[in-house]
């Protein structure tokens, strides 16, 4: 039961998607469109796991007294208040003037939005410390950054009227022709895993290491 | 400079991450967690109001018979089966909804890596050769096509790369370290633009110095 | 060994911070400015794209992005929503990352109340998803299943911009502003590849460069790639905004990263010398 169940659901499942897409007779879509609804739905549950097991953790944390409790203590309390603003608001919650917007926009979006721009920093730094060009193969990604770095912003046509078009061209048929490689290959990758998981060859969710 | 205590908490957040770039503190530790804390709050009202409601409640307490929505009683079942991970007698069960989900995404990921990332690429490399008084596109195109399959040699190691594999494999490499070039240098891009979107929010926004 | 490239190498990292940190700031500040922004093939073929749509028929507009990449995907969002209602073309608007639906919310307003349009009659935004390339394939089948209500809850059905609606084969063209996963790549080969649907992608920058396979191959009819894609748009829509203004010190930032990898390898250049005299032991 433990290992059979979910193997039949997941080989079920994926027979039945992709026999979906080649037919088109009601009988069989109707199927297909089911089970995506219900896969729709299902992984908005996950979400909601989540949450639960991050509020498990750190109130445990907090109980516990753990390394950095107060800072787990503010995480569970900005949980909790921004989920009792937002259902205390009902479906209007995002509209504009509402607290769960004004949540939204001062912490989450400000945040958000912070946190990767820390990246422009230390790619900074990187640039500095870590890009080394000791081989031809270093060489040549060397020289393609710079072409592009320079060229697709407006003063690489002041250093040169050249680089934009060298960016562009560079761009447009050898880095293509690399980067179709890459997606083809991958391609057959998903696909041949693709092909192991709705033929139940791969089973990593079903191992006995409990949970997927 | 804006008198919006919204604008104020946000500017004030946004230098309590910066501030990790002189080094950890305890102002950048609380507003890493309160970004956690009100992304999950965040994440599980949205996702009530988005999908749980409208796409499974409301069908199911207002039309129960109609148009086959009883059948929604199957991904509430499994939603609330996800939830057996938090007790280890029957966390087994939640393998199940996992399963749905690990046999629907595979199989819409064959149809669309196969159709969209090889068969349409295969597709775009079937370029003329000679382009009739267009030097130019006839370099492009061998490139192009000679790009592609030097790489895909490259990514195939079933047979040692030497004699005339190994240098095909060679000239792979070198289209590859030419794709990544290009890559560092649109990442490079796109970090620092996400640093200027940020001092922008500081300087218009919240000082009020800039003016767009 | 000389004294300078030893201290070079050792150069706290904080100095590279407070240096880019000034680079950006500067010419915000100053309004100093390098160069024009010049409108490059792949923006034109995205502006080209929406001009061909007839007036009133219906486009989707898909924000897939969310605060993390405002400053990229945001300025590309709003143009193409301007240039869409300018055209009196219809919105169809939907998100499939969780931050996105206030986003959209945001730049329809502000280009709704540009060009006098009105919620639920010229545009609406279907809001958020879960389930990734699920919702896309969905959506062939039935989009108002897939999205019984709007972001407010308001039920499809009461709403007369989404009549008629019913899948892919009502929409002249997808507009996907994207920020990674699920985005552009999804779309293409769940709706485009599916479905034939004229597609144009706007992509932060670190995403740009794997669509010019689909570019090439006809999957997408134009791309923008990062602030700098953006700003090329903005200014062929003739409204220059957040994104060129941002260019400058793009510029300048640019540079002085080149100028970091260079410097970075001249203080490197006495440590490989020493490292070769030694021999393979070292």
């Amino acid at each position: 039961m433990k290992r059979e169940v979910p193997l039949l659901i997941s080989i079920a499942a994926g027979i039945f998607v992709l026999i979906g897409f080649f037919v088109p007779h009601p009988a069989i879509r109707t199927t297909y469109d089911d089970i995506q609804q219900w896969v729709i739905i299902v992984v908005a549950f996950t979400y909601v796991l989540g949450m639960a097991n991050l509020l498990r953790i750190n109130v445990e944390q907090v109980r516990r007294r753990a390394k950095d409790w107060p800072y787990k203590a503010a995480l569970v309390a900005a949980l909790l208040i921004t989920m009792a603003v937002g259902f205390s608001e009902g479906t209007r919650y995002l509209n504009d003037g509402t607290r769960f917007s004004w949540i939204y926009n001062t912490f989450y979006s400000s945040m958000s939005s912070t946190m990767f721009s820390l990246l422009a920093f230390f790619i900074a730094s990187a640039a500095f410390r870590a890009f080394r060009v000791r081989t031809v193969e270093a060489l040549l990604l060397a020289i393609a950054a710079f072409i592009l770095m320079l060229g697709r912003v407006p003063i690489g046509n002041i250093i040169h009227p050249l680089l934009p078009q060298a960016a562009d061209w560079l761009m447009e048929i050898p880095q293509n022709a690399a980067k179709r490689g890459i997606l083809m290959g991958a391609a057959l990758g998903v696909m041949a895993t693709g092909f192991r998981i709705i033929l139940g060859i791969e089973r990593t969710y079903g191992s006995e290491s409990g949970g997927g | 400079m804006s008198h919006d205590i919204g604008i104020w908490i946000a500017a004030l957040l946004t230098l309590g991450i910066f501030s990790f770039l002189y080094k950890d503190n305890p102002a950048y530790k609380l507003c890493e967690h309160l970004f956690v804390g009100v992304s999950a709050g965040y994440y599980v009202v949205l996702t009530y109001f988005s999908v749980v409601r409208p796409n499974l409640l409301d069908p199911m307490f207002h039309d129960f018979f109609g148009h086959r929505h009883f059948l929604l009683v199957i991904p509430l079942a499994l939603g609330i089966l996800l939830f057996s991970r938090f007790f280890p007698k029957g966390d087994w069960l939640s393998r199940w909804p996992i399963a749905l989900i690990l046999g629907v995404y595979p199989a819409l990921r064959i149809t669309g890596f196969g159709q969209g990332d090889f068969v349409e690429q295969i597709h775009g490399t079937i370029l003329p050769l000679w382009v009739h008084g267009n030097l130019g596109a006839t370099i492009g195109n061998w490139l192009l096509v000679g790009g592609l399959l030097t790489t895909l040699i490259f990514f195939f190691f079933s047979k040692e790369h030497t004699g005339a594999l190994g240098g095909a494999a060679r000239i792979g490499v070198y289209f590859l370290m030419v794709s990544f070039g290009a890559s560092y240098g649109y990442t490079v891009m796109a970090r620092i633009s996400l640093l200027i979107g940020r001092v922008m929010f500081l300087l218009h926004d919240w000082l009020g110095v800039l003016h767009l | 060994m000389s004294p300078s490239l030893a201290d070079l190498r050792r150069l706290d990292r904080r100095w590279i911070f407070l240096a880019i940190g000034v680079l950006v700031v500067a010419p915000l500040l100053t309004g100093f400015h390098i160069a024009p922004v010049r409108p490059g093939a792949r923006a034109k073929g995205f502006y080209d794209a929406i001009e061909r749509v007839p007036a009133g028929a219906t486009v989707l507009l898909a924000g897939d992005y969310d605060p993390g990449t405002i400053a990229e995907n945001y300025p590309m969002h709003l143009a193409a929503a301007r240039q869409l209602m300018s055209r009196n073309i219809k919105i169809i608007a939907v998100e499939l990352y969780p931050g996105g639906p206030p986003l959209a919310d945001r730049v329809l307003r502000i280009a709704g109340e540009e060009f006098h349009k009105r919620e639920s009659y010229d545009y609406v935004n279907l809001g958020f998803k879960s389930g990734n390339e699920v919702v896309m394939s969905q959506m062939g089948s039935s989009i108002p299943r897939t999205f019984p209500a709007d972001r407010r809850g308001i039920p499809v059905s009461q709403i007369p911009v989404m009549k008629g609606v019913e899948n892919f084969s009502q929409i002249a063209l997808l507009v996907s502003v994207s920020a990674g996963f699920p985005g552009t790549k999804e779309w293409v080969q769940q709706v485009v590849s599916r479905y034939h649907v004229p597609m144009i992608a706007g992509v932060t920058a670190v995403s740009a460069p794997e669509y010019y396979p689909y570019l090439q191959a006809g999957q997408l009819q134009g791309l923008l790639g990062g602030m700098a894609g953006a700003a090329e748009y903005e200014v062929l829509v003739g409204h220059p905004a957040l994104a060129t203004r941002g260019m400058d010190a793009q510029s300048l930032a640019h540079v002085f990263i080149a100028f970091m990898i260079l410097l970075g390898n001249i203080a490197a250049l006495p440590q490989r010398s020493a490292g070769k005299k030694q021999g393979p032991s070292a």
